[in-house]
């Protein structure tokens, strides 16, 4: 008797909880997939890579556009190379700088792209794919230009391809030519030149980036300013020319020039718009950053030209052969058909695809960004923000003369291993 | 348990009364059993990995398990050739060392005063939690929200020195507040000062009372009550704290780079640019010198104080 009653209170109670669980369950998972516009079919792509180019608005925009989810997995340059070598389950997708393929593709952890798949590979700039302006204008190669490690002889070669395959390391997105930003306000005369990064005018206000690979062309590019010595190949240095380098960097450090080395967006901003710095070596953005916040600040264009740098997308070699391998495909043709293209040139970066980001900004923006004409009306940032008044002419002009300019491309040399021991010696200096 | 073995007869059954010892101990091993198991998983196993690690041949992009002490040679190199001048490793090791020391000593004196004031001079309970609470708030922000917040306070045109140049101390700032070693010891001791607070005032919330009342009966003065009584038993403590504060900063590389403005060597940076060049074997035997360096120092520590026999 006493189990009966039991019984059915017991079920009765499970029963209850089990609706209600069924009920949150419902309600959960409609409230979960309302925002998907493909609910049936999550597409979900693991995007590593550095800030630079993860905006919340482009994965938006892609989700809308062709329902893959983007989750971004957001390290600094080193450590999402140092990801790729160590954990390459951990991310489907990867957007990373041409310099460190000479580290990846040996490690065989990542799959390259077909380069027959990509609608627009045609259309691609020849800076990646020739190394000259679309104008025919040839560009400086020194360090890893990306011409020279863009394709491969096979589908799972380690070597590169100096003539044009269908098997591509990185699927070229978006590059930019570096050079040192200044603050005028404070430096009260016209700045020329990459020797002035070392002149002991600026004594304890000046900084450069803290990846020693990047340090050392910033050094010496001022060696060959000062006319001290001129390099074969400035991004693939000898012994012998790192000793030089480091030792001018050494001089340098110990005379008190720099202020402190960034490895940070933010504190780039910071020590420049604080006024720690007023001459380092720094990024596009962090600039018009730093302009926005109404200090003035300049991405001064230097007569022996910019280092440049340049990205593009991969996949982790898990991806090869599973249904990812045509999302990314899809994620890859989304990104290079114009909108994202066109947010990254807003953004004081250029895209791989000219003519499809040129369609999704309007002339004067167009005008503003790419071709170096004063802008007619206030230049916003993505985000609405005012970046620069109607008026305002680019930094460095038009897209031939800043990329026309470009000398030497962010590498790692061969002496990369003798170079990293130089240059703990010189922190410790 | 050990009730029952005794009123156990050996006479019926000394077989079983073996077999319930060994229950016993077995017990006992369970017990110990969970911990040693995580403990040799996530401590020693990945211990004896980084060991091994460290003779191991690499190149641009993996690791190559075949012996080579390339690791340790480039480490010491021109340690030799370039004396009498100092070589890298030397140089570093004596630049930490001496951020090490100078924030010892300081959290040290301060630690000990605010564990003192929290042990003696705050009577409720309930305020001597509120107040130690306080001493983590520097744990609360990250390094890179750090950095930038010490600029406007440190920085050349920050609080400090508008400050100084007003009252007309300085005519024009002083550049050493920021990206130099006084920051870098600034900031360390406003961290780490913690960790020396909490087990000195573990260790002095348990001296009896009575001891101090004794010793002022006895016609002590403070210092000699301080000196000849809280000082000693307070030992144990300030050996915990003392050994959190120098493992810590012997392996720092975040705060060090980031208050000296990534200028100034330190024993953990030459393993951080190691490890991103993808130098694991060299980034390895890096780690085993810093390793063995410091356990010379908590080693030595430990003769003074046998921590265990004070607990």
């Amino acid at each position: 008797m006493t189990d009966r009653s039991k019984t059915p209170s017991i079920s009765r109670r499970s029963l209850l909880k089990g609706a209600a669980g069924v009920a949150g369950l419902a309600g959960s998972g409609t409230l979960l997939s309302a925002p998907y516009v493909h609910a049936a079919d999550p597409k979900v792509l693991r995007y590593l890579g550095t800030a630079v180019n993860e905006g919340d608005e482009i994965s938006k925009k892609c989700l809308a556009d062709t329902g893959i989810k983007i989750e971004y997995i957001t390290a600094t340059t080193d450590d999402v190379t140092k990801r790729v070598i160590t954990q390459p389950n951990s991310f489907d997708v990867l957007d990373t700088e041409y310099f460190s393929l000479k580290k990846l593709v040996p490690s065989g952890n990542i799959f390259p792209l077909d380069a027959r798949k990509i609608k627009e590979f045609d259309n691609i700039t020849p800076v990646f794919t020739k190394g000259e302006l679309p104008n025919g204008k040839k560009i400086g190669g020194q360090g890893t230009a990306p011409w020279k490690v863009l394709y491969l002889e096979g589908a799972n070669s380690k070597t590169f391809s100096a003539t044009p395959t269908e098997y591509v390391t990185l699927i070229p997105t978006v590059y930019n030519a570096d050079t040192l930003g200044i603050r005028p306000d404070l430096i009260k005369r016209p700045i020329s030149s990459w020797a002035e990064l070392l002149n002991p005018e600026f004594k304890g206000k000046a900084s450069i980036l803290n990846i020693p690979s990047i340090g050392i062309m910033d050094a010496a590019l001022v060696v060959e300013a000062t006319g001290q010595y001129k390099y074969a190949d400035k991004g693939n240095m000898t012994k012998a020319e790192i000793d030089l380098t480091m030792k001018v960097l050494t001089e340098a450090k110990k005379a008190g020039q720099f202020r402190a080395f960034w490895k940070d967006f933010n504190e780039s901003v910071n020590l420049m718009a604080s006024g720690e710095t007023v001459i380092q070596s720094m990024w596009s953005p962090a600039v018009t950053k730093v302009r926005s916040m109404g200090i003035p600040c300049v991405f001064q264009p230097l007569k022996e030209g910019y280092r440049s740098w340049a990205s593009g997308f991969c996949v982790s070699k898990a991806v090869g052969g599973s249904p990812k391998l045509d999302w990314a495909y899809e994620f890859v043709n989304w990104y290079l058909s114009g909108w994202a293209g066109a947010y990254l040139n807003r953004q004081g970066y250029y895209s791989a695809v000219l003519s499809t980001a040129k369609a999704n900004m309007t002339e004067d923006e167009w005008g503003y960004w790419m071709e170096g004409k004063p802008a007619k009306n206030d230049i916003k940032a993505p985000d609405g923000t005012l970046m620069e008044k109607a008026g305002a002419v680019r930094d460095g002009g038009s897209y031939d003369d800043r990329m026309g300019g470009v000398v030497c491309w962010n590498a790692v040399m061969d002496e990369n291993d003798y170079m990293v021991r130089k240059w703990n010696e010189f922190i410790a200096a | 348990m050990a009730v029952t073995i005794d009123n156990t007869p050996d006479t019926i059954a000394p077989a079983a009364s073996g077999w319930r010892k060994i229950a016993v101990r077995s017990i006992a091993w369970l017990q110990a059993g969970p911990m040693t198991l995580v403990f040799a998983l996530f401590f020693l196993l990945p211990l004896v990995l980084v060991v091994i690690v460290s003779i191991w041949d690499y190149n641009e992009y993996e690791m190559i398990p075949a012996f080579s002490f390339r690791g340790y040679t480039d480490t010491f190199e021109g340690c030799v050739a370039n004396l009498p001048e100092l070589c890298t490793i030397l140089k570093t090791y004596l630049k930490t060392l001496k951020l090490c020391l100078l924030t010892w000593g300081l959290t040290l004196m301060i630690g000990f005063w605010v564990a003192y004031f929290l042990a003696f001079h705050v009577r409720s309970k309930t305020w001597q939690i509120v107040l130690s609470l306080l001493c983590t708030i520097p744990f609360w922000t990250s390094n890179v929200i750090r950095m930038i917040a010490w600029i406007p306070l440190l920085g050349r045109n920050g609080l400090v020195n508008q400050g100084l140049v007003g009252a007309g101390f300085i005519n024009k700032p002083v550049e050493w507040l920021l990206f130099s070693e006084f920051s870098v010891v600034l900031a360390l001791v406003h961290l780490f000062t913690f960790f020396m607070v909490v087990p000195i005032f573990n260790s002095m919330i348990r001296i009896d009372k009575r001891l101090i009342e004794a010793a002022y009966d006895a016609g002590a003065s403070g210092w000699q009550t301080l000196v000849n009584i809280i000082i000693p038993l307070a030992k144990p403590g300030i050996v915990i704290g003392s050994i959190f504060v120098i493992t810590i900063v012997m392996g720092d590389f975040v705060t060090i780079g980031v208050m000296g403005g990534q200028q100034i060597a330190s024993a953990g940076k030459i393993i951080e640019a190691r490890l991103s060049a993808l130098q694991f074997p060299a980034a390895a035997a890096n780690a085993v010198i810093l390793l063995g360096i410091t356990i010379v120092i908590i080693s030595a520590l430990t003769r003074i104080v046998d921590v265990r026999k004070e607990l």
